[in-house]
């Protein structure tokens, strides 16, 4: 299966970057990135922004689920896509189908990502889809993850709440991705009270990263307590701090910035629960170095992807 | 122009912020184009002394200049003598309102005592800013949980007091639906995007509230004020609403009590 396979699960045009010119996309990022140009850009309608030559930081969009939006696989693509446009994100890594299990039984896995596969074939362009496990399913999940990511187009693996991470039942699954070149994305919250019966606290995912060096794992949400996330992976080098789905708290990215190094911090956004402004906000209030938001609003996760991207024949 | 009706002075007690000094505060307002912001202080949360803490804030406000601070004082109805805090709001300081935070004074709006000083707001002619949640109560000090407050009660004193002005502060995390659009069916009562999220959500509240009853929050210093403005920036509204949403709602409402 090759990466810009269709699945033939819909007949509905196929909808490419040409949609949204990589030229006006990269205006708006570059509008964005530029400090005091924020002002004028959030202000600006959409579409109005000026012509650029520097614009040279592309938005990935580490964090997006079918759920939150509504409508068939194509409908919700097209609206994420639509609010993406507005706001400048040229891709998408989306993952889950259109609606949360915790703990999905293997024809639960399929099914999802089966959603996700649509939704990549729909706009293959401008969405990255990863594909979702459940350690607790192991032979189903390392035959999604050949399916899918071996064999088809996606680009890594998410990881959620049906077994905190720090488990045994995980080294197949990452010794499997490590092989394939393809990082995971592990949800990861530290409530300040208990935490859901198999989700994974940021302690898990800096255990996991211990005992497989060679894996690249991303923290999805740095714990949303995130003074506590951040601390909690600051030594384990192969965890990157992915900081959405939280409160737009002042001061998160500026910490993991400063704490990890802005190689180790990427955007997400968890739309369409979350706002894709909230989230950026983060990034945009943060007072970073233009090279630094280059770093996380794109450059970092295209570094993770670039292995399996170029294997299958994708631009990273 | 915009018009910020949800920030704060003075420091958050449990993190220092990027602009939880007065100086970065104005520096930020100004980069974006706010002119005046309805401000209220942290040291309303937990100080006893609250005749102090709102001199403080107003003093802080009346020592603006480009950006117009407005001050919003606290009053504690546990406290004794919490008119005399009501009474110099509105009279020594000529507040234009207050702001209220049931959850850290520990009352739930079914006490009497809270209508007593909903009655107290109204006669002075103070509009009241109800504040829901001041964080995400899944990530607070351990030593420190704060529920959200319970809303509920609102329709019914609402009802009985048609003069009030009530503006829901970071109510929109919890506050949806059937709950808030009885809520906001009376009329005189606004609610503010800080807390709002989903995608492309604020349009999505105009489903529920009318665009006469949405007011710009940002809930700075404690949020990023970029995230109000990149909400409205998604939400893709036409300009005439925006600035309806902007500052249009918020000048109506300051004028109504003049």
């Amino acid at each position: 299966m090759t990466a810009h396979m269709n699945t033939g699960r819909s007949d509905r045009p196929r909808r490419s970057a040409r949609a949204v010119s990589r030229r006006t996309l990269l205006v708006h990022s570059a509008q964005v990135a530029g400090g005091l140009a924020l002002a004028t850009w959030t202000r600006g309608t959409p579409g109005s922004a000026s012509p650029s030559t520097d614009g040279d930081i592309e938005i990935w969009d580490a964090h997006i689920h079918l759920s939150g939006v509504l409508g068939t696989v194509e409908q919700r693509v097209d609206h994420l896509l639509r609010f993406a446009d507005a706001m400048g994100i040229a891709r998408l890594v989306v993952y889950m189908g259109t609606s949360f299990v915790y703990d999905p039984s293997p024809e639960e896995l399929r099914k999802q990502n089966d959603e996700v596969l649509r939704a990549v074939a729909h706009a293959p362009d401008r969405v990255l889809g990863m594909v979702y496990l459940n350690p607790k399913q192991q032979a189903a999940s390392l035959a999604e993850l050949d399916r899918c990511v071996r064999d088809g187009p996606m680009v890594g693996i998410k990881l959620w709440v049906a077994l905190p991470c720090s488990a045994p039942e995980l080294d197949p699954i990452v010794r499997q991705a490590v092989e394939l070149q393809v990082p995971i994305l592990q949800h990861a919250y530290d409530r300040v009270g208990e935490n859901l019966p198999g989700e994974s606290r940021t302690a898990d995912v800096a255990a996991l990263a211990a005992r497989h060096p060679d894996a690249s794992l991303v923290c999805l949400h740095t714990g949303n307590d995130w003074e506590r996330g951040i601390r909690t992976i600051r030594a384990a080098k192969n965890v990157w701090s992915e900081v959405s789905g939280s409160d737009p708290t002042a001061g998160m990215v500026e910490m993991a910035v400063r704490e990890l190094g802005a190689e180790r911090v990427v955007y997400g956004s968890d739309a369409g629960g979350r706002s894709f402004g909230s989230q950026l906000a983060k990034v945009y209030s943060a007072g970073l170095s233009r090279d630094a938001q280059r770093l996380v609003l794109g450059g970092n996760l295209r570094r993770l992807l670039r292995p399996v991207m170029e294997k299958k024949g994708m631009k990273p | 122009m915009i018009i910020d009706v949800n920030a704060y002075l003075s420091r958050w007690p449990f993190r220092r912020t990027p602009c939880d000094e007065l100086p970065r505060l104005m520096d930020k307002y100004r980069e974006f184009g706010v002119q005046q912001a309805w401000v209220g202080t942290f040291d309303g949360l937990f100080h006893r002394d609250l005749a102090a803490a709102n001199a403080r804030l107003a003093d802080a406000c009346r020592q603006s200049r480009d950006v117009e601070l407005l001050p919003f004082g606290s009053v504690n109805p546990r406290l004794p003598d919490w008119q005399e805090d009501l009474r110099r709001c509105a009279e020594e300081h000529r507040m234009p309102g207050i702001r209220l935070h049931p959850n850290y004074h520990g009352y739930s709006l079914e006490q009497p005592v809270f209508g007593e000083l909903l009655d107290g707001a109204v006669q002075a002619g103070l509009i009241v800013q109800l504040v829901v949640r001041m964080d995400d109560v899944r990530v607070q000090h351990p030593l420190m949980q704060i529920a959200d407050v319970d809303t509920k009660p609102l329709a019914a004193l609402l009802a009985a007091r048609p003069q009030l002005r009530l503006v829901l502060l970071n109510a929109l995390a919890t506050l949806r639906g059937g709950d808030l659009r009885q809520l906001v069916a009376g009329q005189h009562v606004w609610c503010e995007i800080a807390m709002k999220e989903g995608l492309g959500g604020i349009a999505e509240l105009l489903k529920d509230v009318p665009p006469t009853q949405v007011l710009f929050g940002s809930h700075l210093p404690l949020y990023a004020l970029e995230s109000a403005i990149l909400k409205l920036r998604e939400a893709q509204l036409s300009a005439e609403l925006r600035a309806q949403l902007e500052r249009g709602n918020a000048e109506l409402l300051l004028r109504s009590r003049q």
